[in-house]
């Protein structure tokens, strides 16, 4: 998809639909909340890391949810963290968006059965945009994860709803 | 420096009656059962005495042995009635190089133990954990709360054996 219809060369003058100048600003620079839980937050941490350089995609962790558009939920959501987790989910600002990472925050992976104190799936407490299965999920699975969430701010839109 | 058995010994002098049995037929290394409200005295005892030197608490664990009676309500819920839940304590002795365990079971219905705080401070986490996942209560502990599990958690203790998950906490589905 291009963002730029049409380019004067004269004049500086760029003409794009807001939709796609929105979009194309949005899923450029995702700044997701400095936030980890379990052994998925050490892949989180590698790919942030210089290997993987999540920064390359605009992804930097921030140290308040108020400043940030992804959370990433690596871990283990257990039922202590799982109100936590809606309390700083609620506190980030519109548009927001949520990457489930791991078998355990997808429906409870390992501790699905006898887990007394793990939730099944933090889409339980809060809605999820993107599932990386895995556990852990390598770098790669994370940032094709990313890929297919920018994938789908790119087709977002102010006036249609979207699913 | 003592065998297990010659502590055994002294203690039994010592503490008559408190200190009940020795348990050497196991596959693990012997170990001996002592009074639940005397523990307290017995390990700092332990601690204390010249050629014991227990200086260390390297583990101090809980145990729903499951030896009462199984009942069955109308719903068809199993629950143990009776028996004893345990509390297992690793010692060891720094300075000698030896390692002791004693074994203390309290009443199921009412799992009723002495701290030994004021004996380890380290135990003290330990006792909150084997309250928070057997409900065994320790007596003159300074600060008895439930450690890993949330504070408001009323659906009972979850690692007795006869623990059931509620269906809801806060609003949130418990089950898969």
């Amino acid at each position: 998809m291009g963002l730029l219809d049409q380019e004067f060369t004269e004049g500086n003058i760029v003409i794009a639909k807001t939709e796609d100048l929105f979009n194309w600003a949005r899923l450029s620079s995702l700044w997701q909340v400095g936030f980890g839980l379990a052994c998925c937050a050490i892949e989180m941490m590698a790919t942030s890391a210089s290997h993987y350089d999540f920064d390359r995609f605009g992804v930097i962790p921030r140290p308040s949810p108020r400043q940030s558009d992804v959370i990433i939920i690596s871990g283990t959501v257990t039922f202590k963290m799982a109100i936590r987790i809606k309390r700083l989910y609620e506190q980030m600002p519109d548009p927001k968006y949520v990457i489930s990472m791991g078998s355990c925050s997808n429906c409870g992976g390992p501790y699905w059965e006898h887990g007394y104190h793990v939730l099944k799936g933090v889409d339980r407490v809060i809605p999820v945009d993107v599932y990386v299965p895995g556990c852990p999920p390598r770098p790669e699975a994370l940032l094709e994860g990313l890929l297919k969430l920018q994938e789908k701010i790119r087709n977002e839109s102010i006036v249609k709803k979207s699913a | 420096m003592k065998t297990t058995e010659e502590i055994f010994s002294l203690l039994k002098e010592k503490f008559g009656d408190a200190v009940i049995e020795l348990k050497a037929d196991k596959p693990v290394e012997p170990f001996m059962i002592v009074d639940p409200l005397l523990v307290d005295k017995i390990c700092s005892f332990l601690r204390d005495e010249n050629d014991l030197e227990f200086d260390s608490l390297m583990n101090l664990s809980g145990v729903d042995d499951a030896n009462g009676e199984k009942v069955r309500d109308e719903k068809g819920l199993e629950s143990i009635k009776g028996g004893t839940l345990s509390v297992y304590y690793h010692l060891e002795s720094t300075k000698l190089k030896r390692k002791l365990v004693i074994k203390t079971a309290a009443n199921r219905e009412k799992p009723e133990v002495a701290t030994v705080t004021d004996v380890w401070k380290c135990a003290d986490w330990h006792e909150r954990e084997a309250y928070d996942m057997y409900g065994i209560i320790f007596l003159n502990h300074p600060d008895l709360r439930r450690i890993l599990m949330p504070y408001d958690w009323e659906f009972g203790y979850p690692l007795r054996k006869d623990y059931k998950n509620p269906e809801f906490y806060q609003g949130m589905k418990v089950p898969y």
